[in-house]
């Protein structure tokens, strides 16, 4: 839990700036399921990177790579946009 | 270096105002009785006489959204309104200002609905009284141009970064003509100057999230931080105020003693009520009596120790309200109360003028002279406090 701060120590208006905040752990959201990809099938359109409401679909420069399991949510968006099926929800190992 | 006086409007004038500061956004949505302000802004747009991005807007909420979004991202934005349009904005002009957007807005006071009206008193302004948005009151056309110029200076300011309400009383100032000496528009820009945020968020070097949810643990900080600017837009006012008394040689400040020397009643007051008193007192003090005005500027941020310095030795204090608070006290009086705690004061409170009604001089001499009713004008006996 960071230190609270007092008011004059606050940004004017709470803005945020860059290196404010927190790493998010959004990956402790998920309930059971999380996306695995088979690359071999991945055209690389990346419409799951488009997508993914956290972040969590890595590249390296353009190539779609895999998941940042750390930030997906399991929220199942990339497995339903993927147009080859190239992405599964499977039982979270909790990795 | 003032130019020669011309006949205008205070809807007019404060456009010629914002002509002279050139905005460079104005989300404007017509609501009588401003809708000469932004009417006259649009025709110098046309004209080319002024260069800014009018924003042709659904709604007042959407306006002061439109507002805060150009002003965060850089722009010097101006916008107008008057009642229902300022009831509608009300949820927003709150976010501006705690997002510390400094929008300057043109208020043609005029009273709410309902039943619906459209002439003045203050019970718009009124509404927006917490919102943490500065509001300075102009007593006639020619003080509603020169505040709007002083606007952006004291909405910009670093200590400041608030939303600037500049309130002209609704058809009695927007509407009648008078004599309005403007600055040369060379003048006016050089005092008004370059528009400067702290966080531009087109900054994409240096991205930030502005307005962002805040949970109990930092709500009441935030909160804080704009009780704060409004005590440092005090100082803020005066400096500005006397920068463009050295141009144009009219001084303001955010309290304005009027024959309250030597005074024993003084009258308390918003808008251009203060000029009809001021002529009453003139009256008076010809017939001896020791009667004097206190003008206020400046209603957000109430100056409170300057209040309460310039009146706590005066045996009678009538408040002048245009504006009430069913089940409660007028705003006005309720201020003057807390500014007077503790002082021998007898405070009075007076409620007048609401959806238009005249305000005569005679009524204005009874509540020096006579004990009059608290509600001026009201027809049958008011109900028994
Ligand atoms: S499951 Fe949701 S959060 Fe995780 S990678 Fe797919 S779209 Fe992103
Ligand atoms: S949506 Fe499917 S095919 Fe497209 S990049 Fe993602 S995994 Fe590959």
């Amino acid at each position: 839990m960071p230190e609270l701060t007092a008011w004059r120590e606050l940004p004017l208006g709470g803005v945020v700036r860059p290196g404010d905040t927190a790493p998010p752990h959004t990956g402790g959201w998920r309930t059971g399921l999380k996306p695995v990809v088979r690359l071999e099938s991945c055209v690389n359109c990346l419409l799951c990177w488009l997508y993914c409401p956290d972040s969590a679909v890595q590249l390296d420069g353009t190539t779609f790579v895999g998941f940042d399991y750390d930030v997906c949510k399991g929220c199942e968006l990339c497995a339903v946009v993927c147009p080859v099926d190239a992405i599964a929800m499977v039982e979270d190992d909790g990795d | 270096m003032a130019t020669e006086a011309r006949i205008l409007t205070g809807g007019q004038a404060v456009a010629e105002a914002m002509r002279q500061i050139d905005p460079d956004v104005v989300p404007m949505y017509p609501i009588t009785p401003q809708t000469p302000i932004i009417q006259g802004f649009a025709t110098f747009v046309a004209q080319g006489r002024a260069h800014g991005e009018l924003v042709d807007v659904e709604s007042e909420h959407s306006a002061m959204s439109a507002a805060i979004g150009a002003a965060l991202a850089g722009a010097r934005t101006i916008t107008a309104t008057s009642s229902q349009g300022l009831a509608l904005m009300a949820e927003v002009v709150y976010i501006a200002a705690s997002m510390r957007a400094p929008v300057v807005m043109a208020v043609g006071n005029r009273a709410l609905s309902g039943p619906i009206n459209i002439h003045c008193d203050h019970s718009d302004s009124m509404l927006v009284r917490d919102s943490g948005a500065i509001q300075l009151f102009a007593e006639n056309a020619q003080e509603a141009y020169d505040l709007m110029l002083i606007a952006p200076r004291l909405a910009e300011h670093p200590d400041v970064l608030l939303p600037v309400l500049i309130c002209q009383d609704g058809f009695t100032i927007t509407h009648s003509a008078e004599p309005v000496v403007l600055l040369e528009d060379d003048v006016a820009r050089e005092f008004v100057g370059e528009y400067r945020i702290p966080n531009s968020l087109l900054d994409v070097r240096y991205p930030t999230t502005q307005g962002p949810f805040a949970m109990p643990d930092y709500y009441f900080e935030l909160r804080h931080q704009q009780l704060a600017a409004m005590q440092a837009a005090l100082p803020v006012f005066e400096q500005m105020a006397s920068e463009f008394y050295a141009l144009s040689g009219r001084r303001y400040h955010s309290v304005e003693p009027y024959a309250l020397d030597g005074a024993d009643h003084a009258i308390v007051c918003l808008g251009s009520t203060g000029g009809t008193v001021k002529d009453v007192v003139d009256e008076l003090r010809a017939e001896g009596e020791a009667v004097g005005l206190l003008e206020l500027r400046s209603f957000r941020p109430l100056p409170r120790h300057d209040v309460r310095t310039a009146l706590d030795s005066i045996r009678t204090v009538s408040v002048l309200d245009r504006a009430d608070s069913p089940g409660g006290a007028p705003p006005l009086f309720a201020e003057l109360a807390a500014a007077l705690h503790g002082t021998e004061v007898d405070l009075r409170s007076f409620v007048y003028g609401l959806g238009g009604r005249d305000l005569h001089p005679e009524q204005i001499r009874a509540v020096f002279t006579e004990d009059s009713g608290a509600y001026i004008g009201l027809r049958g006996a008011p109900c028994p406090a």
